[in-house]
This record gives structure tokens, sequence and C-alpha cells, in this order.
């Protein structure tokens, strides 16, 4: 799997039969469907945010309780340097873009719709504006610099409406509602066309002999995609997924694209030097002023190192987008997004332990208490039956069979009753064998003194 | 002279009974110690300490009857923090106890007899089945207890260690691999 962790997971191979044949794809009747309808359609249809985070489209397309979504923003900054898979959607794909968009202005009842494309893809937003005027869609094309990580949601939706997102929330909460150009390129062919989310746009590029944009489909295997671009030169040293800042290592170049794969880099010595050792902080903030989100990576650093998470969650790691800045610039070398992944890793699974004790403590508290009732019906339950018995034996002739059984009887009331006192014996289970032998001759004494004291009654009556 | 006796003795009293009353209206109901070494037992429940039972184990503990260092599953580190709850020196697990990796256990429904003593074994209900019938365990909710062993007649519980897959894979503490050095 294209996956940091590097783990295999479940796939599944499809045999192609080389004709490349599709069934018959219905458009949806966007417009005349029910939102909630709608919305299940496309989670049906499988889309997914193409940026990089895969977040499931259709719970994004839910203006909430709110019911309105104010700001629709287009993301056509690229999430990372080197990658320029949405500078080409955009380019040559606008006016599908610009037919998702509408729809989502619809579901989410926005009033504008504001693209932002970074100032180093002129064409695209030349293109972009051709298309809104041609549609004649009240499209906003807003040019922002171009400077990592301004392609962050977030970030984006500060730079563009001055709204600085809540921590910790959601970008709705702020009225704003962020997507990808990529998926408002597949929202149109999910229901114009009514085509699932079956290819998607990537970037290969470094070490590759033809660097290039391809349309592949989902599944492709990355080595299939490398080939495609030329193959990798001679030196290459590895391959990254995703950005030179965010990306992560490919340790199988068997595995399958996946809809969050937005770039494949071939590395070289040249392009990515190995990273010097770290060095010990120096306390010179050179991370807290690169840090988009205004957290102070230092501080977080110190405790995320000595394990110490409640502090680091003080300092607010959570906000932490892991874009790789604070790294960037640290003069000591010292990875720093490494130790806040690490942190963030190891409070959800602490989060995700403590839930599971939390469950298994009620559910022995109920195993115990269920055990004491079926205990304590299970003596009702004997203590009624034995009087029923009772009566029906006492309502019918006195002859000697009746008397006995009727003996009989009180024997076994009364025994229930002492059950239900709780005189149960204790439980000998599992003892050794010497506690086991103590006990038996303490009972053997006990059977000889009761027979002696009752040889004694009998004596004196 | 006098007066100023009684006015200080009178605020005196007036403060007192103030306070008094504060701290009777406003008292705070205190976690009682045996709620917070619970909270920070596993509830395995596998009775490995001793005690049938976690929360037997924290009322000893809190009682000063038992040792802080029985519980392995819970390990080093829950060694280390009933050690900073209660204010003593941590110390290695107890003699005999070793800490095992997570696991669950897994019944081979092949050899599975349906005599349900499993079933009345598991300390959180997490074994179903019925006389006769194939048992089967839910895994989110075994805690890995190893109770259910021991009454199988037939051996057909085993352990299986949780590993890691793409769900539940964190990321590694950050270290440096350290290169042989070059001779220039």
């Amino acid at each position: 799997m294209p996956h940091p962790s590097g783990l295999p997971d479940l796939c599944i191979v499809i045999e192609s039969d080389g004709e490349d044949r599709a069934t018959e794809f219905q458009p949806l009747d966007w417009r005349n469907l029910d939102p909630s309808a709608l919305r299940n359609r496309i989670r049906d249809l499988g889309l997914a945010g193409l940026g990089g985070a895969v977040f499931p489209t259709y719970i994004k397309l839910n203006p909430g309780a709110t019911r309105k979504v104010p700001t629709l923003i287009l993301n056509g900054a690229e999430c990372e340097p080197w990658i320029t898979c949405d500078d080409r959607l955009m380019r040559e794909r606008a006016e599908g873009i610009l037919r998702g968009a509408v729809a989502m202005q619809a579901i989410l009842h926005a009033d504008a719709i504001i693209v932002g494309i970074e100032d180093n893809k002129p064409e695209a937003a030349a293109a972009l504006q051709a298309a809104a005027k041609q549609l004649g869609l009240p499209v906003e094309v807003t040019i922002v610099p171009t400077l990592y990580p301004s392609g962050g949601g977030k970030q984006l939706a500060y730079l563009l409406t001055g709204k600085e997102m809540p921590a910790g929330g959601r970008s709705t909460d702020a009225g704003v509602q962020v997507f990808n150009v990529a998926t408002a390129y597949s929202l149109h062919r999910a229901i114009d066309l009514g085509e699932p989310m079956l290819s998607r746009v990537v970037t290969v590029t470094g070490h590759v002999s033809e660097p290039q944009n391809f349309e592949v489909r989902i599944g492709t295997p990355i080595e299939d995609l490398i080939r495609q671009a030329g193959g990798e030169l001679a030196g290459a040293t590895g391959k990254l997924i995703g950005g030179p800042m965010m990306g992560f290592e490919l340790r199988d170049d068997t595995a399958p694209l996946t809809k969050a794969v937005n770039c494949v880099i071939v590395k070289n010595r040249k392009l990515f030097p190995a990273a010097p050792p770290a060095l010990a902080c120096i306390r010179c903030g050179e991370c807290a002023r690169a840090c988009p989100a205004l957290l102070q990576p230092f501080e977080m650093y110190w405790y995320a190192k000595a394990k110490d998470f409640g502090k680091a969650q003080s300092y607010r790691l959570f906000d932490c987008i892991e874009c790789g800045c604070c790294s960037y610039v640290c003069p000591s070398h010292i990875p720093l997004v490494d130790f806040f992944r690490f942190a963030k890793g190891e409070i959800w699974a602490r989060e995700r332990e403590k839930e599971a004790s939390e469950q298994a403590r009620q559910r022995h508290e109920f195993h115990q208490f269920r055990l004491e009732r079926e205990k304590q019906e299970k003596a009702d339950k004997l203590a009624a039956k034995a009087v029923d018995r009772l009566k029906t034996v006492e309502t019918g002739s006195s002859d000697p069979e009746a008397e006995r059984k009727k003996a009989i009887l009180q024997a076994a009331i009364e025994r229930a009753q002492k059950a239900k006192e709780g005189i149960t014996p204790k439980n000998v289970d599992g003892l050794t064998p010497q506690i086991q032998q103590e006990i038996a001759d303490i009972e053997a004494r006990r059977a000889q003194l009761r027979e002696t004291a009752h040889a004694k009654d009998e004596d004196s009556a | 002279m006098l007066s100023a006796i009684l006015v200080m003795a009178l605020g005196g009293l007036v403060l007192g009974g103030v306070l008094g009353w504060a701290s009777i209206r406003y008292r705070v109901e205190d976690d009682p110690l045996v709620e917070k070494i619970d909270a920070i037992l596993p509830q395995t429940q596998c009775g490995q300490c001793g005690f049938p039972g976690c929360k037997p184990y924290a009322e000893a503990i809190s009682k000063g009857e038992a040792d802080i260092n029985r519980c392995p599953p819970g390990g080093e580190d829950g060694v280390k923090r009933l050690a900073e709850l209660l204010g003593v020196d941590p110390k290695p697990l107890g003699e005999g106890l070793e800490h095992k990796p997570k696991s669950v256990a897994v019944i081979d429904e092949n050899l599975c007899i349906g005599c349900t003593l499993c079933i009345q074994a598991c300390p959180v209900d997490a074994i179903v089945g019925a006389a006769k019938q194939m048992h089967v365990i839910v895994a989110e909710q075994c805690t890995g207890c190893e109770l259910c062993l021991p009454p199988c007649p037939v051996e057909c519980i085993r352990m299986e260690v949780i590993h890691e897959d793409v769900t539940t894979w964190k990321w590694r503490y950050p270290v440096h691999s350290l290169h042989p050095a070059r001779p220039h």
C-alpha cells in the first residue's frame, strides 16, 4: 500500500479483459434530487477529496445545521512544490471544474465561489476565467502568492477570506468550505455523466526521463506509472509519494495508486541529499516564524521528545498541519515534524486504549451483576416451584405415600430457601492439592463430630 | 480596649462561621483513591495479580495490602503511573509475571464441541455461543486475559498476538540511522 507504514493491506486484483468497456452510466438529475439522496449517490460513486487527505466529499457537501455555507472556495493552489497535477487539470478542463463547482454551490447554498490560484499559474487562471465567462458564472478567480503551504485548506481560506479558521474545528464553522479543483471536476463527472471516481491526475517527476502529468486509473501499479514516464534514470535512490515536504517513502513499487496519491517523485542524491545528523535545538525560533499555523514548534518538540504528551497537547499539537516548514528551516536539522507525528500517534493510541479499557470495565461489571441476578432468579424459581408442589400434595389424600412426598418437598423448600439466603458452598476450584487435602481432612473430622453428637443425643433420649 | 477585643472577636466568629458554612455547602467530592487506581489498571480482568479482577486489586492497593507491580498487562508503564499516583518509587514487575504483547483469544471452530465452559469463564462476556453450538469470540471485546484457555476440555482456544495494520500503525519515535564513518 502507498502508506507511510509500508504495511500490506487487503487489495483487489482486477484482471482486465482488454476491452475497456464500462456499463452505461446514468447522469444524475441533481437539481431535482433530494439533497440527502444526492449525497448518498455521491458517496456510492466513491467521491473523495483529491487534494491528498481523501476526506469523503459527501460529508463535506453537508451544510449541517446552519443549512448554508456562504463561501465556497476551490483550491487551485498546489499542495506542495513540484506538484503540477491541479495546474494541468485547470488548464485543460476548466469547464468541467466549474460545472462541478456549480453543483457544489447549489448543494451548500453558497453565495460566492472563489477560486484561489497561485501566481505561478497564469495559464490556469486565464483558462478558468475564460470558462467562467463562457458559462456565464460569477466565479471570482483570485491570485495568491506562491508560498508553501498556501495549498492547505485552512491556509488558503485565510488568504482568500481573511477569516481565521477555528482551532480543532472545520472551516465550515467559519462559513467556508474548501474543495480541491480536482474534486470539483470529479463531481462534474459524477453528476453530469454518472461516472464513479475511476481516475485522477498524477504528477510523475524527479529523476525520470520524461516528467509529466498523467490521468491514471485508481489501482494502477505505481511501477507502471513510472515506466510510462520514461522510467527512472540511473542513480535513483528511491521514490516519494506526495510532495517533497510531506511525502513519504514508497517501499514497494507494485503498490497500487490510491485516490490520495497526487504525485510520485523519483529521488536521486542531488535532489534529495541525505539529511545531516540532527544537532541540539538552539532555540533560535526560526521554526515558530515559519509555522503557518502560528504554533511554537520548538516548545512542542521538547515535550514530544520527552514523551510528555499532555504538555505537547497544551501547545496545540493538534493544530499542526505537518507541513514540514519547521523541519525545513531548522538550522540544527531536527526532524521536528517526525516528533509531532509520533506524539499525535501516541496520543491517539492512548485514547483508543482508554476507551477499550472503559468498555471492558463496564462489561465486567455487567458480567458480575448478571451472575448475581441469575443466582437470585434460580433460587426464587426453585422456592416457588416447591411451594406449588406442596400445595397440590396437601390437597390430596393422607395416605403414607403422600406424606412421604410432602416430607421430601418440605426438605426441598428448605434447601431452596437456604440457597436464596446465599448459603452456597464456597468455590473450592483451582486450589493446590495440599489445600484440598486439608479441606477434606477438616470435613471428615466435622462428620465424625456430628456422628458422635448424634449418638449422644440418642443415648440421652 | 475592651471594645477593640470584642470587635476583633466578633469579626473572627463571623468569618469563622462563614468559612465553616462554606466548607460544608461547597464540599468537593474528591475522587476516591480506588477509582483513580482502577482508571490506571488496564481492565483486562485477568486475575494474574491474584485478585479476582482489576477493581479488587485497586482496592487492595489503596489499602496497602498489595504491591503496585502485580499487573503484567499494564506493564512497566502501568507500574510507573501507579507509582506516580501513589507517590512511591516504581519497581520492576513482580516475580513470575511478564508483560506479553496484546493478543486476542481465537476459537478453532473445527474443534469446538460447544461445552459453554469458556463462556462462563470470560470476565467480559466476549464469547458468544450456546450448548452444543459452535462458540465464537468477539475480538473487539476480548481483553486477552487468557481465562478461557484452562477450562476448554478440547484445547481449541489459542491466543493470537494482535499485529499492527494500517489502521493501528503509529509513527515511530524519530531516531537517526547511524552510518559507518568513511575513511578520508
